[in-house]
């Protein structure tokens, strides 16, 4: 199974998280366990919500905010794409991923697993598969891959 | 997080290659190292119920299996010698239980490979210990994936333990110079493991993407083992290829569709552009060390051709059949020349094709194979010859292992024979 894991931390700490020297070898290690392992298929660290816009659909109403989110909750700082056998491995990896206590932040680790085509019950009809895949097809003319 | 066992079955296999590893090189014995662990890991399914998942799993694991090898070896006078290194382990300055899973364990898990891997076992010990002590597999998972008892898996496994002490295959990290030796047979294995779940037809779809998953995984352990080694990233590209098709190739019933009729926007992306990337990596090595390219890598590379083509029309064939004539003069087969015969077609015309196929027509051991039969009479129905399509269609239908393919080829030797008698009929 796959699984998508985002690190997540408040808004408002956004601008105190100034990973140390110590902080991104020990990541660096971390990063390069996931892959010794063979489980790791991406990674991506994401930029500050300050260089970040949001797009808002509110009561049919449509409106671009730009960053920086303070005020919000839940901030993806980055994320992982693994190739996991089960999510309570999932949670084992996760469990080992280093973290700083002196900054004295709340960093959230979330776990999600990935639908594949055979997740989707009676919702994913044949025409929503097709539209699907023609995008999908797009996409990929579009790449030229 | 209620289920215990799981988290237990997790951890077991995250830690449990490094812990064997470890064992093994302290005790010189990987049968014996796996008894161990073992025990490790029932008594963490006994304790952490009750207690908590420790914080350290991996430590706690490290710990309980430490005290058991020297219970063991202290209970076992004849394994003095182990016991001594064992108590001088245990004095400073040898390893810590935490050194046995914090040390840097690469050259020990390469060991614990390639004595799984090792020549004096037969095929199905090798798969069944290389998942089982390299992959963290528990004997029931290994059981599911292949579709016997659980048993089986226990006693090929001891038997395999058995074989290896009766060998005397010790523990040892391989010299650079043993090495070309050692790893295509590594390499069988987890390709062996791939097709396992990858082609086959009967059981659960899950578990078989699941044992395809674990080769895969297994495939990239190994690359991280052996950066050097061009095949081994040839290998994990070729199966991150082939498994990119994984949601393409089967229909709503389950029924085969093949390569050219698959559609393409359901190929996973993010394992072609990971297939891709070995397979540059590979071809990078092999340059830089001036080696041809070996069977795993060329094979990739054609997936690789196909991966990059929008449509089946716009296959590189010219490629394609390059590459073939390559795979043909590392690693002869029938089964390649058919394939290169299918290509050649493509690129030279229906009547080149038929003489790559000519060239193998008596080779027994496509005899029994229904593809010949179906690749030929798609080669003489391009070359008007329909009475003759229709005979190899229908020799292909005899062989045919599954109903649905039997079906296929049964219409299409009828529609062969339709068309040849409307030509008699006209003509």
């Amino acid at each position: 199974m796959r699984v998508m894991v985002m690190i997540t931390g408040s808004g408002a700490d956004e601008d105190k998280i100034a990973p140390t020297q110590e902080m991104l070898a020990q990541m660096g290690a971390y990063n390069e366990e996931l892959v010794k392992a063979g489980i790791m298929l991406d990674g991506q660290g994401l930029q500050p919500t300050a260089k970040g816009a949001r797009v808002v659909f509110s009561g049919g109403d449509t409106s671009v905010v730009d960053g920086p989110f303070t005020e919000s909750k839940e901030i993806v700082a980055g994320y992982w794409i693994w190739q996991v056998s089960s999510l309570e491995e999932a949670v084992e990896w996760a469990r080992r991923c280093p973290s700083d206590p002196s900054a004295g932040l709340e960093e959230v680790l979330e776990i999600r697993p990935i639908f594949e085509a055979e997740d989707f019950g009676a919702e994913y009809t044949p025409e929503q598969r097709e539209k699907d895949e023609r995008l999908a097809e797009q996409i990929r003319a579009q790449h030229g891959s | 997080m209620t289920d215990v066992r799981r988290t237990v079955e997790a951890v077991w296999r995250i830690e449990s290659p490094r812990l064997v590893a470890g064992l093994a090189r302290t005790l010189r014995d990987v049968g014996l190292a796996e008894e161990v662990a073992q025990e490790a890991f029932v008594a963490a399914l006994e304790q952490w119920p009750e207690n908590g998942v420790p914080d350290n799993p991996g430590a706690w694991l490290a710990t309980v299996a430490r005290r058991r090898a020297v219970d063991l070896v202290r209970r076992e006078r004849t394994r003095d010698e182990k016991y001594a290194r064992l108590a001088a382990d245990r004095v400073a300055p040898g390893p810590t239980p935490d050194a046995v899973v914090e040390d840097p364990v690469g050259d020990d898990l390469l060991a614990l490979v390639l004595v799984a891997c090792h020549p004096v076992l037969a095929r199905e010990a090798r798969v069944a210990l290389t998942l089982r002590l390299v992959g963290g597999l528990t004997t029931d998972e290994i059981a599911r994936a292949f579709l016997v008892p659980s048993a089986t898996v226990g006693q090929r496994v001891s038997r395999a333990k058995r074989t290896l002490a009766e060998a005397n295959v010790g523990f040892a990290v391989p010299q650079a110079d043993e090495l070309p030796a050692r790893v295509p047979a590594a390499l069988e294995v987890v390709y062996l493991v791939f097709t396992e779940g990858y082609s086959a037809t009967s059981g659960d779809t899950w578990v078989r993407r699941g044992l395809a998953e674990d080769a895969m995984r297994l495939g990239r352990v190994l690359a991280g083992l052996l950066p050097g080694e061009p095949e081994v990233h040839g290998l994990v590209a070729l199966m991150e290829l082939q498994a990119s098709r994984f949601a393409a190739r089967s229909g709503p019933d389950g029924e085969p569709v093949l390569l050219q009729d698959q559609d393409r926007s359901r190929w996973d992306r993010l394992l072609v552009a990971h297939g891709l990337a070995a397979l540059d990596r590979a071809l990078v090595l092999g340059t830089r060390a001036g080696r041809a390219l070996g069977p795993y890598s060329l094979q990739a590379a054609i997936a690789a051709c196909h991966a990059r083509a929008t449509t089946w029309a716009d296959t590189d064939w010219e490629a394609v059949v390059a590459l073939y004539d390559a795979l043909a003069a590392v690693a002869p087969s029938p089964v390649v020349e058919l394939n290169r015969a299918v290509a050649v077609g493509f690129a030279d015309g229906p009547a080149a094709a038929l003489d790559v196929l000519d060239g193998v027509a008596d080779d027994p051991r496509l005899a029994r194979h229904h593809l010949y039969g179906a690749v030929r009479g798609d080669v003489l129905i391009r070359l008007g010859r329909h009475a003759d399509a229709a005979d190899a269609l229908e020799r292909a239908a005899a062989l045919a292992p599954t109903r649905h393919e039997r079906r296929l080829l049964v219409e299409r030797a009828a529609a062969a024979s339709a068309a040849s008698e409307a030509e008699g009929a006209t003509g």
